[in-house]
């Protein structure tokens, strides 16, 4: 859901003075509904997590009605669970992967390319970009199922022109889900990218070329320092948007085969509605919550001066 | 003189670049076309499988077949669910946007911080405890209260982003309508948030659509088929053993997706500016 933005734009020239200091009841009547729905679904579940973590509360039987308190097994049998590990590891290369590597620097070329292009070739291209973004998740996974299936469109491309086709979702299926990602995420740096850009001044560069700056010198010692800020927070935005990426890899290949696409999310899952084990399933939802915490202090603590 | 020679030896040079760039982005264009290919060419496929191929015989009978009551209410559904969350988001983080905007209070910044820090949470992650939640308090199935936790859900950077587009509505005008006699309350409604409509209409379209593509809740919370959302019911055409109806995939596919491909491009005519997003952050 963090589907926030870029720290590029400057602040605001005109802020409103806000010298008034409310009375308790003008606050809090007004931010009472937000504060109560806040603690009972979001505040609520998380808080609920750290009771359940710690018990053996399953889905079905006689520990659903009645579970009881098992201390930390639950995080003993999580870190002797050689799948726990595959899950981490796969979820690290599919953040690397497909948003630190693949959607980041696409999105920055994409944005670098675009920039004083004609707006025609703006529009078509970024338009086309963008609808990837805004077609729902679970689209997205059967548009890519199709394109890699055995006896989908990439396959039968490969064939007509004479080479070999490929199991795509067995023998890659890392690398697929990956790829379709990249595909879907990669509007959202462009678009951050392009209002960073938008931002460094055209005369820099002229100047630079005038005194015999090559375009990878101007990239390294203008560009680059000058969007520093946008980057970062762009890659704390995508890396906590793909950490909770569920429905695109369910739809593409189930976390299989076997366990060789299975993210923290698909293993969570699994433990908890496929094995029935909520308890273990909850401290599985605790190492991702602390993830997804320490990720979204650090972005945090970046756009802290933006406040 | 030294722009003369910089001008002519850089000129071609510009051109080729040009060249290469345009070269690129056309390249980068189609690949991410090629996707889009199967998902029209199937629906209009009364046979098809997962090669986009044109079909023998173009044909709307899978629309048409898609088109069956149970569809309809999923659609329902979903219009429901994102309907209310997005409603329900406007009025409650309007109101909790008003003091974190226009009153100096100590506990602003720490609340802010505490919003922000919320945006990046993992939901995936929260959703085994919100169903054992759920199984307890026996609300699994419940429509309204899938409802609001998928607005609480957003509401973070509802709150967030309402805030920051009230910031940029001059407190000035506010206080013409104070000395008029109006009251807080009245200020806000007929003073400032006719001012940020453009604001509260992304705040709106913006948790209608995630609402409206959220699969992996809905999935989770409810699973009477009779209230689940296009999301959930478009997965079991999928997901069902057996010969999947590709054809039926695809429309149904197409039909659920264009109403948040309509709102994003309403949205992006009327607003502007990538669904005005740095708006949104930077008010």
């Amino acid at each position: 859901m963090a589907a926030s933005a870029s720290a590029a734009s400057p602040r605001p020239a005109a802020r409103p003075a806000r010298g008034r200091r409310g009375s308790a009841l003008g606050w809090a009547i007004p931010m009472a509904p937000a504060a109560g729905l806040l603690a009972l679904f979001f505040v609520g579940p998380i808080l609920w997590c750290f009771w359940a973590a710690f018990t053996n509360l399953a889905l079905t039987g006689a520990s659903a009605s009645d579970p009881e308190m098992v201390g930390l097994a639950n995080f003993r049998e999580m870190f002797a669970d050689g799948d726990f590990y595959s899950a981490a590891m796969l979820t690290v290369a599919f953040v690397a992967g497909s948003a630190i590597i693949g959607q980041n620097c696409l999105g920055l070329i994409l944005a670098m390319l675009m920039r004083s292009r004609k707006a025609v070739v703006r529009t078509v291209v970024g338009g086309i970009v963008v609808s990837a973004w805004v077609v729902p998740e679970i689209v997205a996974g059967f548009m890519w199922y199709a394109f890699l299936a055995d006896e989908g469109t990439l396959n039968s491309a490969l064939t007509a022109v004479g080479l070999p086709a490929n199991e795509w979702l067995y023998e890659l299926p890392l690398l697929s889900v990956i790829i379709a990602n990249v595909w879907r995420g990669t509007a959202f740096s462009m678009l951050v990218y392009s209002a960073a850009l938008s931002e460094v001044p055209d005369d820099l560069h002229e100047a630079a070329a005038v005194d015999g700056a090559s375009a990878v010198q101007r990239l390294r010692h203008i560009t680059l320092p000058l969007i520093k800020r946008a980057a970062m927070t762009n890659l704390m935005t995508i890396t906590l948007q793909t950490l909770s990426v569920f429905t695109l890899i369910f739809v593409m290949t189930g976390g299989g085969p076997g366990i060789k696409s299975q993210t923290l999310p698909l293993y969570m899952y699994q433990e908890a509605f496929k094995f029935s084990q909520l308890g273990y399933g909850t401290a599985v939802a605790i190492v991702m919550l602390t993830i997804g915490a320490v990720f979204s202090a650090i972005y945090l603590r970046l756009l802290r001066n933006e406040v | 003189m030294a722009p003369v020679s910089v001008g002519s030896t850089t000129a071609p040079r510009r051109a080729v670049s040009a060249a290469a760039a345009y070269g690129v982005l056309a390249v980068v264009a189609v690949l991410f076309l090629v996707p889009f290919g199967w998902l029209f060419l199937a629906s209009l496929n009364a046979e098809a499988g997962l090669t986009t191929e044109p079909p023998a015989e173009f044909t709307l009978r899978n629309f048409a077949e898609v088109l069956n009551p149970d569809n309809l209410r999923a659609f329902g559904n979903s219009f429901v669910l994102s309907g209310g969350a997005a409603l329900l988001t406007l009025l409650v983080a309007t109101p909790a946007a008003y003091p974190l905007s226009r009153y100096n209070l100590r506990f602003g910044r720490p609340v802010l911080y505490a919003l922000l820090f919320s945006t990046g949470l993992p939901i995936t992650a929260i959703m085994v405890p919100v169903y054992g939640m759920f199984v307890q308090l026996e609300l699994v199935d419940s429509v309204p209260a899938t409802t609001l936790f998928l607005t609480a859900t957003g509401l973070p950077f509802a709150i967030w982003m309402m805030k920051n587009f009230m910031d940029g509505v001059p407190v000035s005008l506010e206080e013409a309508a104070w000395v008029d006699g109006a009251s807080a309350w009245k200020a806000l409604v007929r003073v400032v948030l006719p001012l940020m409509l453009p604001g509260v209409t992304v705040v709106f379209v913006f948790t209608f659509m995630t609402t409206w593509g959220n699969f992996f809740v809905p999935f989770v919370l409810l699973l009477a088929p009779e209230k689940q959302p296009a999301a959930v019911t478009i997965y079991q055409f999928f997901g069902q053993q057996g010969e999947v109806a590709y054809g039926l995939l695809a429309a149904y596919s197409i039909l659920y997706t264009a109403p948040v491909v309509a709102l994003y491009a309403l949205v992006q005519r009327t607003l502007g500016g990538a669904f005005a997003m740095q708006g949104a952050v930077k008010g």
